[in-house]
């Protein structure tokens, strides 16, 4: 996929709010989009939308998932001055948010501010504090009645988009986690459209990732697939950040090492890069991961998982930013693995000893 | 006793237990009708029943904590993370392992006489540590110890006193060592004895095996906090040296059954084994996975009492585990002589021993 | 509706010890149910055959929060640890009622220099023995005990320990007897173990493997002085849950429970709980997902032994209910 292509998809998805727990509205838009290379494609009750190829053997399943769901608010009460109060959808760093451009999904869109009391009010003391959510509030500029009759109780808001193209390759926006691994999804799905394999491939993009890894688990249980690969963000390197714990914008994909990550599986996946010239990084992850892995791993009677990240900078704010040649070489590197997945290695570790039985969980 | 030394010096940190899986695989095969590996790693060993439908589900994992490489500084010292609950206040000054070849290393940080003043009465973080094997370059370590290496802590194996034993890892490889003492036995219901990966990460390996094995019944073996030292409350203790094996009232993970837990107290006093109480309702392990898997499943878990739990350093008294192993095979055979003491505590009714 | 609210929130039901709630519970739903079992964790489950279309799962927990002794001292003190949220301050001169009908004070160590550093390891239960032997005639180490708080009726309002979550119960009763001839398979499941991280649930759930599921809870309320903001308040009429910690409810089940709201013209409000979940956490997660929803009931001082709820939102939340799965 060019990297023009990919620019402008990942503008149209960034655009497409879909705050966690109501992401509803853009499953369609991601169906149109799998329905371009999928043989077949649907929506679960939850909105996950389920994208398959099937191979040329059947048998084995990989499930491949990025979820779709970004951070956002939600509207919790009307003041009597029309100012809206809210809470926040997954998790937020408090310090983006004073001045901050959202859009509320009410009957109709509005746009409005988020606002807080000026600072020539505050003590000193109180100034450097970053401020509770429950101190601020949303100005929409229009009349408490005008305000009751588009909002309610309930409703979501996101982030107000804007997309800018910066230098070398860097691109940012809202919600890149994790839409960024969704287009990466979408390579993958063009690559293997050009190349022969085996296994029938499940393309998932979950929802609810930010709050309960609902779709994740949900999706895992009913395809019980004999592998996973799961794709996210992982924090990029900036001046402030420990470089053990962060990748580098640019460098490639990250692929992650850890216990609840499939040890011989992963090795393979590193293979598949070098020997195809795919630039990748390696980050360990020594338990949790922050991603839907955790939900996979233990689905059923476990499902060996593989996790490749793509780095971005400035995570849950509005402007996370991240190389677009990392987002064609992630789902490049994920085509090229999955292609080299035949039916012979289903079975994990067990190469010396007895086959694994039909897991009747 | 050799069984469990052999177990502790083996290094396993979760994620990383094929060397315990593969001893333990070896060692139980002449005694159990079939053993297999699961996806993530779990051994899962299964001995058929003479005659009953009934599934009783043996539990104790592999896996130790330890630590992982994450990154090198210009001097070639090893970055690192650890994996499973390690109280960084044990770390500084500790002999570690890395890797299969067991390559030595130890943890350090800034030496005392160079501390400044605010530094001396502080503890340090892991950031602030690093673990050296003597590389003399960022390359040298990297090739010795490559990023996602594993390390364990040293510990060697050792009696202390006549009662007791000194070792790293004895949280669980003291489960796994009864585990496979009682699958000697023979039982009228089907077994199966789950050594489980990762659960000092999340209880990870129990939630798989309790899945696919699909229990009646399930008792977890473990080892457990012993916190009968000075400086601490005698309602805090926890469990005591030598007091025999504790049976877990109420943990952070899980409420046991307690018409079995009172079955296992019972019995107990009956075969005169001395057993205790644990007595705090802290820490958790495989038991709150298994009990909520499926259509749920009856749990009860008994714990070796272990000084300094997750250290280097952990001491055991050798009668709390011989009463254990007894403990656990007493319930079995019980279990299986008397078939109708296993449906009441499956229907709910207190069993009269 | 107090009568029955009464005689629940009386009953014996602490986490993991539910036994005396639950035959409470099925002797008042004896002869309206198709079938009444018991699962391996305890959850009692009563099922109202309909015409098949759909299995709908009401879940209400039976549990309540609670102390479990853990060591006596020689001087007969038993020292305790906590089941459930409970908050060392709210639990201060507080009695307590083992299951065997023991009560005791619970106190702590007054010589604690600073009493933002108070928690349940510096407090302990007085029944007024001289001794451990004493003690130990009526309290052994794993007995749980339940706070003291005796239903009280005043106008609209009920005061009570265990409002959180008897209401439920009590709204899943009346509900289960006045449903008639429903079109699909209601299974009315009391659960246990919801105090400590919707344990009960999460089972239950796995065993019905329902088509979607309605949870009857309490939820805080927003009318407080100098409270957390919330725009829930007592008297108002039963809550239809948005979200909480643990879950966002299914939009087609929050469409399906403010359709027959507005259908029947009770007053209800929506909830949004910033801090709090409910066995829909658990249940919507379970095998292949299950659309989930909530119906809560205003309830002011949850986890204290003076919980306070409005009989009318209560006897509105049977309607709601009733109509909801009569779809």
């Amino acid at each position: 996929m060019e990297l023009s292509k990919i620019t402008s998809i990942l503008k149209e998805l960034s655009s497409a709010d879909s705050v966690t727990g109501n992401e509803y509205n853009v499953s369609k838009i991601l169906e149109d989009h799998f329905k371009t290379f999928c043989d077949m494609v649907r929506v679960d009750k939850f909105g996950n939308v389920i994208g398959i190829k099937k191979g040329s053997e059947s048998g084995k399943k990989v499930m491949i998932t990025a979820h779709y769901d970004e951070i956002g608010f939600i509207v919790t009460s009307i003041d009597e001055d029309g100012f809206i109060r809210f809470s926040n959808m997954g998790g937020i760093d408090r310090k983006i948010l004073p001045a901050q451009e959202v859009i509320i999904y009410g009957k109709e869109k509005v746009y409005g501010v988020i606002g807080a009391k000026p600072p020539h009010l505050l003590n000193p003391e109180d100034t450097k504090k970053a401020i509770e959510i429950k101190d601020l509030f949303i100005d929409t500029g229009m009349s408490p009645e005008e305000v009751r009759q588009v909002i309610s109780i309930g409703d979501f808001i996101a982030f107000k988009p804007a997309f800018f193209e910066l230098q070398s390759g860097q691109v940012s926006s809202k919600s890149f986690d994790n839409k960024c691994s969704i287009v990466a999804m979408l390579v993958a799905m063009e690559e293997l459209s050009k190349i022969k394999h085996d296994c029938d491939v499940y393309f998932v993009a979950t929802v609810q990732e930010e709050i309960h890894l609902t779709g994740a688990t949900i999706a895992s249980y009913n395809i019980a697939p004999d592998l996973a690969i799961v794709l996210d963000v992982c924090g990029g390197t900036t001046p402030d950040t420990p470089k053990e714990k962060t990748a580098s914008c640019g460098k490639g994909p990250v692929i992650a090492k850890g216990p609840i990550l499939d040890k011989k599986f992963t090795e393979k996946l590193i293979q598949t890069a070098k020997d195809e010239n795919i630039p990748y990084q390696i980050l360990i992850e020594p338990s949790y991961t922050g991603t839907e892995a955790w939900a996979v791993q233990v689905s059923r009677c476990g499902i060996p998982t593989l996790l490749i990240s793509i780095p971005l900078k400035y995570m849950h704010t509005p402007v996370e930013t991240i190389n677009v040649n990392d987002v064609r070489n992630c789902g490049k590197l994920a085509a090229r693995f999955i292609t080299s997945f035949g039916n012979t290695d289903a079975n994990t570790d067990n190469k010396n000893e007895p086959k694994l039985e039909e897991c009747t969980c | 006793m050799l069984v469990l030394k052999e177990l502790t010096v083996l290094n396993g940190v979760s994620g990383n237990e094929e060397a315990v899986r593969d001893y333990i695989k070896e060692k139980i095969s002449p005694y159990v009708d079939d053993i297999k590996v699961d996806p993530i790693g779990n051994l899962i060993a299964y001995k058929k029943g003479k005659s009953q439908d009934s599934v009783v589900m043996l539990a104790a994992h592999m896996d130790e904590v330890g630590f992982i490489v994450t990154g090198y500084n210009d001097m070639g010292m090893l970055k690192f993370e650890s994996i499973g609950g390690v109280d960084d206040r044990i770390l500084p000054g500790k002999p570690v392992t890395i890797g299969d070849k067991k390559i030595p290393g130890v943890i350090g940080a800034k030496a005392i006489h160079l501390q400044e003043r605010d530094e001396i009465g502080n503890v340090w973080k892991i950031k602030n540590m690093y673990i050296d094997i003597g590389a003399s370059s960022k390359e040298e370590a990297e090739k010795l110890a490559p990023l996602g290496e594993y390390i364990s802590f040293y510990g060697e194996f050792e009696e202390y006193g006549s009662n007791c034993i000194k070792a790293k890892a004895l949280d669980d490889r003291v489960g796994c060592a009864v585990l496979m003492e009682v699958l000697k036995g023979s039982y009228e219901f089907d077994l199966y004895a789950c050594f489980t990966v990762q659960e000092e990460i999340g209880l990870r390996g129990a939630e798989v095996a309790a899945n696919r094995v699909k229990p009646d019944i399930a008792i977890v073996i473990e080892g457990t906090t012993c916190s009968d030292v000075p400086e601490t409350e005698k309602h805090q203790y926890s469990t005591k040296l030598g007091k025999g094996p504790a049976i877990t009232l109420m943990d952070r993970g899980t409420y046991p059954d307690r018409k079995l837990v009172n079955y296992i107290y019972d019995l107990a006093r009956k075969n005169d084994i001395e057993v205790q109480f644990k007595q705090t309702a802290t820490g958790g392990n495989d038991s709150a996975k298994i009990q909520r898997s499926g259509k749920g499943v009856k749990v009860a878990v008994i714990s070796i009492p272990c000084r300094y739990i997750h250290s280097p350093a952990s001491i055991m008294n050798k009668n709390d585990f011989e009463n254990c192993k007894k403990l656990l095979s007493c319930i079995l055979n019980d279990l299986s002589n008397n078939p109708e003491n296993l449906n009441k505590i499956l229907k709910g009714d207190e069993v009269n021993v | 509706m107090f009568e029955l609210l009464a005689k629940l929130t009386n009953a014996f039901g602490v986490s993991g010890d539910e036994e005396i709630t639950k035959n409470t519970i099925a002797e008042e739903i004896k002869g309206y149910a198709d079938d009444i079992s018991v699962d391996a964790l305890g959850n009692l489950i009563a099922l109202k055959k309909g015409k098949g279309k759909k299995k709908i799962m009401v879940s209400t927990h039976m549990d309540e929060i609670g102390l479990m002794a853990t060591f006596i001292d020689d001087k007969g003190y038993i020292r305790f640890t906590n089941i459930g949220g409970v908050s060392p301050f709210c639990s201060i001169g507080q009695r307590v009622r083992f299951k065997n009908g023991t009560v005791g004070v619970v106190y702590y160590e007054e010589k604690l220099d600073d009493i933002k550093k108070l928690n349940l390891s510096k407090m302990y239960i007085d029944i007024g023995s001289v001794n451990r032997e004493e003690t130990e005639k009526h309290v052994k180490i794993g007995d749980t005990a339940c706070f003291c708080g005796d239903a009280v009726k005043q106008g609209d309002f009920a005061i009570s320990k265990a409002m959180d979550n008897r209401t439920g119960c009590a709204v899943a009763i009346e509900a289960l007897k006045e449903l008639k001839d429903p079109e699909n398979d209601i299974y009315f499941v009391f659960t246990v173990q919801e105090e400590l991280g919707l344990r009960g649930a999460k089972t239950a759930a796995y065993g019905i493997d329902p088509d979607i599921s309605i949870t009857i809870d309490v939820t805080s309320t927003g009318d407080k002085p100098e409270c957390n903001p919330m725009e829930v308040k007592l008297g108002a009429g039963p809550a239809i849950k948005i979200k909480d910690s643990s879950v966002v409810c299914h939009p087609e089940i929050r469409k399906l429970l403010e359709a027959s709201a507005k259908k029947l013209g009770i007053p209800y409000q929506l909830e949004i709980l910033n801090m709090g979940g409910t066995d829909a956490g658990a249940i919507h997660l379970t095998k292949g997902g299950v659309p989930s929803g909530a119906i809560s009931i205003p309830c002011r001082y949850i986890h204290t032994p003076a919980e306070m709820v409005s009989l009318k939102d209560m006897e509105n939340a049977v309607k709601l209910l009733v109509d909801a799965i009569s779809y």
